[in-house]
């Protein structure tokens, strides 16, 4: 039970990463992006390419950072992975979803998120192959916290829970205390107003593409450290990120930082009552749960 | 020469059943705006529902209700039209997206509980034991497919009329205004919500009737008919043949149907041994190029939305260049 609780914690960590990207864009440009668990794939591959090619050029770097499975050379990976999946996010704007979105149909846009998640979950295959991989192949022995009840924690998930809460510190201090956090929330409030302001609507949309792709990055990363690395993890994570903003209300960057936990931690507590098979229909009955009690999610405010 | 025929005739009876589920998807999303991000829980509810109430009772699953077929078919729709209801109920007042994440789940848990609650849906292997009408009487050859094709046929022509009607009727005007501007036709007295949930729960039906027909055709229905890629083939076709047209619904379905047939055989043909593996990416990869394609460039179909003035008055079924929908 408390293991289930602790490995919940750890899975809601990424989960969280990637809902606040999501929840972002869907606040700020209106529109369910089916696409945005790709983000996390194009990070996780991406960072396995660059730890490749960092091991290899740079040979001390493939030492493990303390207890770690994790490398010097991932670490440095994801840094770039971050900037790799940003670019591609936006680039993924500029040629589908900016001309879609002038068009002015919002349900267009589902399909094409749709459509993009389909091509890009497809070419990841065709280009990595559809068999899982793995960042390091070493066998790293879980810690055993304490005996009785048994809880089992590995140094790497100890990481994972430790980045994710500095990055989502990170993008509170960035919302609430610069002057580019108040121009995001100006324009996810009311975009014409906040253009009146001369705030600049198309680097918003740009920014907030980056910081949902790097975000996506990271969690993408976590999510291979913590499993594998395959090209369906898009598949299989966008209902979780989606049952998390839903949760957390739409928009609510808090609110989806909670709601990641607590799919993480129902999903994994779940495990108790039901079968392991049915894990994945979790999320579902959490987004009906939230729309029977509380449409609008924990976090969330009623707009149109 | 009778192969080819032979196969025809199936490929256009699988056609047609899937026309039946892409008109059903048009009255959602064509005429009301409704995003369905789960046509496979619709289908899939209707596949079951059928073959879990027509077939004989089994030991492994749950069913083998041994209902008469009429009956059963019209179980698995209202099973499929049930399922529509409660996610409608729930979202169809919220934020679009809502619909759309929530259909989606939907989808997800369907495939997720087909495939795991091996006592009631007969999990991976399948619901097993259900017969084809009127076997016995007309054997499993070549006539009883083609009968079969003849009513699938009738049946496509029953909901394509059926939505015909609908369009021009006083209610499918009501649809188009909510989908246009939907505080106008609030205003109006109209009462937005309800008017989407019907909408909604009738296309979904239809949908049940492809997937009550399509599991009828093959006997069997198993979780690998139930995959999200089907609900992404049910979209193309829409979208390729026109949102909003019945008639380009029907073409587009056939057009796709067809490339996605002749892709999938010209892969396995063509490409080398090595390669096969990686063929179904290769076709789900022109899928969502033709989705995102259609979008940009053509976004109106091939056959686009006719706007008629649908008033009783001198103009009535006349075609109109430019609004009054």
């Amino acid at each position: 039970m408390i293991q289930h609780l602790v490995d919940g914690i750890l899975v809601g960590s990424f989960l969280s990463l990637g809902a606040i990207g999501l929840t972002m864009v869907m606040h700020i440009l209106r529109f369910a992006n089916f696409s945005h668990a790709e983000l996390l794939s194009i990070g996780a591959y991406s960072a396995l390419v660059f730890d490749k090619v960092f091991q290899v050029l740079l040979p001390f770097s493939a030492a493990k950072i303390g207890p770690l499975s994790m490398t010097w050379a991932l670490a440095l990976s994801v840094v770039l992975a971050m900037a790799f999946t940003g670019a591609s996010a936006m680039l993924m704007d500029r040629l589908v979803f900016k001309r879609v979105r002038a068009r002015g149909d919002e349900l267009s846009m589902v399909f094409a998120s749709f459509g993009m998640a389909l091509i890009v979950r497809n070419v990841i295959g065709l280009v990595f192959g559809l068999s899982s991989q793995l960042y390091s192949k070493d066998i790293v022995f879980a810690m055993v916290i304490s005996r009785d009840p048994l809880l089992l924690v590995k140094p790497d998930q100890i990481f994972v829970f430790g980045a994710a809460l500095l990055l989502m510190l990170g993008l509170h201090l960035l919302l609430s205390r610069t002057t580019f956090g108040f121009a995001l929330r100006a324009v996810a409030e009311n975009p014409v107003l906040a253009q009146v302001h001369g705030v600049n609507l198309q680097r918003m949309i740009t920014a907030v593409w980056v910081i949902g792709g790097s975000l996506g990055a990271v969690a993408g990363v976590f999510y291979g450290l913590s499993y594998q690395i395959t090209p369906v993890m898009g598949r299989d994570l966008v209902l979780p990120i989606f049952a998390a903003t839903i949760v957390g209300g739409l928009g609510s960057v808090y609110g989806a930082v909670f709601g990641g936990f607590l799919v993480g931690i129902a999903s994994n507590l779940a495990l108790v009552i039901l079968p392991s098979g049915y894990s994945p229909s979790v999320p579902f009955l959490m987004i009906l749960a939230v729309l029977v009690l509380r449409p609008y999610g924990l976090f969330g405010e009623a707009r149109p | 020469m009778i192969g080819v025929i032979s196969y025809l005739v199936f490929f256009t009876t699988v056609a047609a059943i899937l026309s039946i589920a892409v008109l059903g998807l048009n009255l959602q999303w064509g005429n009301t705006g409704l995003f369905n991000g789960g046509v496979v829980a619709s289908f899939g509810a209707g596949a079951y529902g059928t073959l879990i109430l027509g077939g004989a009772p089994q030991e492994s699953h749950f069913g083998g209700f041994g209902l008469a077929y009429p009956l059963a078919l019209l179980g698995g729709m209202i099973f499929a039209g049930l399922l529509a209801w409660v996610v409608g109920v729930l979202t169809l007042r919220l934020r679009h997206d809502y619909l759309a994440i929530a259909t989606f789940g939907v989808a997800v848990a369907f495939e997720n509980v087909a495939r795991n609650a091996i006592w009631l849906t007969g999990g991976a292997q399948g619901v097993r034991g259900f017969e084809r009408p009127l076997r016995a009487e007309l054997g499993d050859g070549f006539l009883y497919n083609l009968i079969f094709l003849v009513a699938v046929l009738i049946a496509l022509w029953l909901v394509f009329l059926f939505l015909q009607r609908l369009t021009v009727s006083p209610f499918g005007r009501m649809l188009r205004a909510i989908r246009e501007d939907e505080t106008a036709a609030r205003s109006l007295g109209k009462a937005p919500d309800r008017v989407r949930l019907t909408a909604f729960v009738t296309g979904s039906v239809i949908m049940g009737l492809s997937g009550g027909l399509y599991g009828t055709f093959y006997a069997f229905i198993s979780p690998q008919d139930v995959l999200p890629i089907l609900t992404f083939q049910i979209w193309a076709m829409l979208i390729v043949g026109g949102a909003g047209n019945n008639a380009g619904a029907i073409f587009g379905t056939f057009l796709i149907w067809g490339a996605w047939t002749f892709s999938g055989w010209a892969l396995a043909r063509f490409a080398p041994i090595e390669a096969q593996l990686y063929t179904g990416s290769i076709q789900f990869v022109l899928i969502g190029f033709v989705i995102v394609g259609m979008l940009l460039w053509r976004p109106q179909g091939l056959f686009p939305e006719r706007l008629v003035v649908s008033q009783p008055g001198a103009n009535r079924d006349k075609p109109q260049a430019e609004g009054l929908t």
